[in-house]
Parts: structure tokens; sequence; C-alpha cells
């Protein structure tokens, strides 16, 4: 599989990690499990606990996005980190709030916010 | 009445060629200048319900179809998805929103469908799903 192909683009800024993802849409499966996995990584495997999730460059996702982003919500509490997401344009956030889901991610406008703080 | 650009379709349970179909309405909303806002919905409508037949319904068999009707007029599109499979009760789907499950990854799919489109209905045995999108409808508040 394309698993070394990466859909994340990460970079640190002192103790946090900011993630940004690189596609617009995030709808194919086979896509979403890579995206999935380098995510969890980023706390499995390398044991990041502060991790900022940049989606500035996402215009469509699916429920099966959703399902990954939950998951990775769970892997950085119980690992007792923080997990902040921001640059969610109008459209994603609209879903985010249909599903109730921006209650339970912390989501900031911007990636200069999410780091404030952090 | 119908239009030129209604069209029929079958296409095997692959989703990159269900997305094929689903690009192919979008470019037809696009010509028919439906909102960004109205696209955005339709387009995720039609991945969550294209995914569902050929996942769920269909169960990924590649000799199975899923079938596509798709009619327009000037201020709505109108989709029929069915797949081939046995269909399930959608009255017994959980709440994804309710609190016990709000961490819980999967269920969200029909959720943002109903949300995002003017009309969702699937039939008895749960095998075909109608969508309908009126255009620029005004925003609702459920809150």
């Amino acid at each position: 599989m394309a698993a070394s192909h990466h859909r994340l683009d990460l970079e640190d800024v002192g103790d946090v990690t900011v993630a940004a993802f690189i596609d617009k849409k995030i709808l194919d499966e086979s896509n979403i499990q890579v995206i999935g996995n380098q995510m969890f990584s980023l706390v499995e495997d390398d044991g990041r606990r502060k991790i900022v999730l940049d989606f500035g460059n996402v215009e469509y996702l699916s429920s099966a996005a959703l399902g990954k982003l939950i998951v990775m919500d769970k892997k950085v509490k119980a690992a007792n980190g923080q997990l902040r997401m921001c640059a969610v344009r109008p459209d994603i956030y609209e879903v985010f709030r249909i599903t109730k889901l921006n209650k339970l991610f912390t989501i900031f406008d911007t990636r200069d916010l999410a780091l404030e703080g952090f | 009445m119908t239009s030129t650009s209604d069209f029929a379709i079958s296409v095997p349970s692959d989703t990159s060629q269900a997305r094929q179909v689903q690009d192919r309405i979008i470019e037809l909303l696009e010509k028919r200048e439906f909102s960004e806002r109205d696209l955005f919905g339709v387009r995720l409508a039609l991945e969550e319900a294209l995914v569902n037949a050929i996942k769920h319904g269909n169960g990924m068999d590649p000799t199975k179809q899923v079938y596509v009707d798709c009619q327009f007029t000037d201020d709505r599109v109108r989709i029929v998805i069915q797949d081939e499979g046995g269909g399930f009760d959608s009255s017994t789907v959980p709440d994804p929103t309710a609190e016990e499950n709000l961490d819980k990854p999967g269920g969200r799919g029909i959720m943002l469908m109903k949300a995002f489109m003017s009309h969702v209905e699937y039939n008895d045995v749960g095998n075909r799903l109608l969508l309908e999108k009126l255009r620029d409808e005004p925003e609702e508040d459920d809150d």
C-alpha cells in the first residue's frame, strides 16, 4: 500500500506538532485509511502529545473521515495529550456542527490562535 | 417535465466509478448555477449514499451494481440510488449525536445526508434511497 505516501505536512512549533492535511478532498476510503494511520502514528509511534490539525486545504470530507478524527481525538486523550483543530472552512465546520463534533473537538479559527497558550 | 440532462446509469460496486457519477451530477448542477453551498451538500450526500450502497448494500461485491437515476428541473435535482443488497431499517441506526455515541466513529453518513439535502427517503426494504435538493434553501435553524 501507499502508506509511505504522506498525506500530512508536519511542522514542529516548540513542543507542538502542527499537522496540515494536504488533500482538498478527504473522501476516498484508502486515502482516509492512510491519513488515519499517519495521524495515529504521531501519538502512538512518535509520542507526540500536543497536536494541531490544520484543515486549511480541506474542502470536502466524509463521515468516514470524521470517524478517523474521532478515533484520533480518543487516542490523544488516552495518552494525556491535547488535540486542537484549526482553519476549518465554514462548510466543514457545518459538518462538525451538524454531527455535534464541535462539542467534542477543540476548534480554533487560525493556526496562530490554536498555538496560542498551547 | 424531463430535462435533457436527466440520466440513469448502473455502475459496479467500485467507489472510483461511483465518484465519476458524482462528478457528472455536480457538473450539471454547476452549469445550472446552483450555489457553492448546495454543491457542497449534494456532493457530500452523494458520497455518503454511494459509499453506503457499495459497501453496506452490495458488500463491495464487484458483480453487483448500483443504479443511479438523476432528474433535474430548474430548481431541484432528484437522485435515486439503488443497490442490490438486502436493505436495512434506517430507523434502527443509533443517533450519533447522543452523548453516549458522540465519541463513536460510525453512523454519521445518513445524518449528514438529511442535514444537507431537502428530502431524504429510503424505501421500506432500505436498498433504495431518494435524495432531493431544492436550489438555495434558506438556512434551517435547528438548534
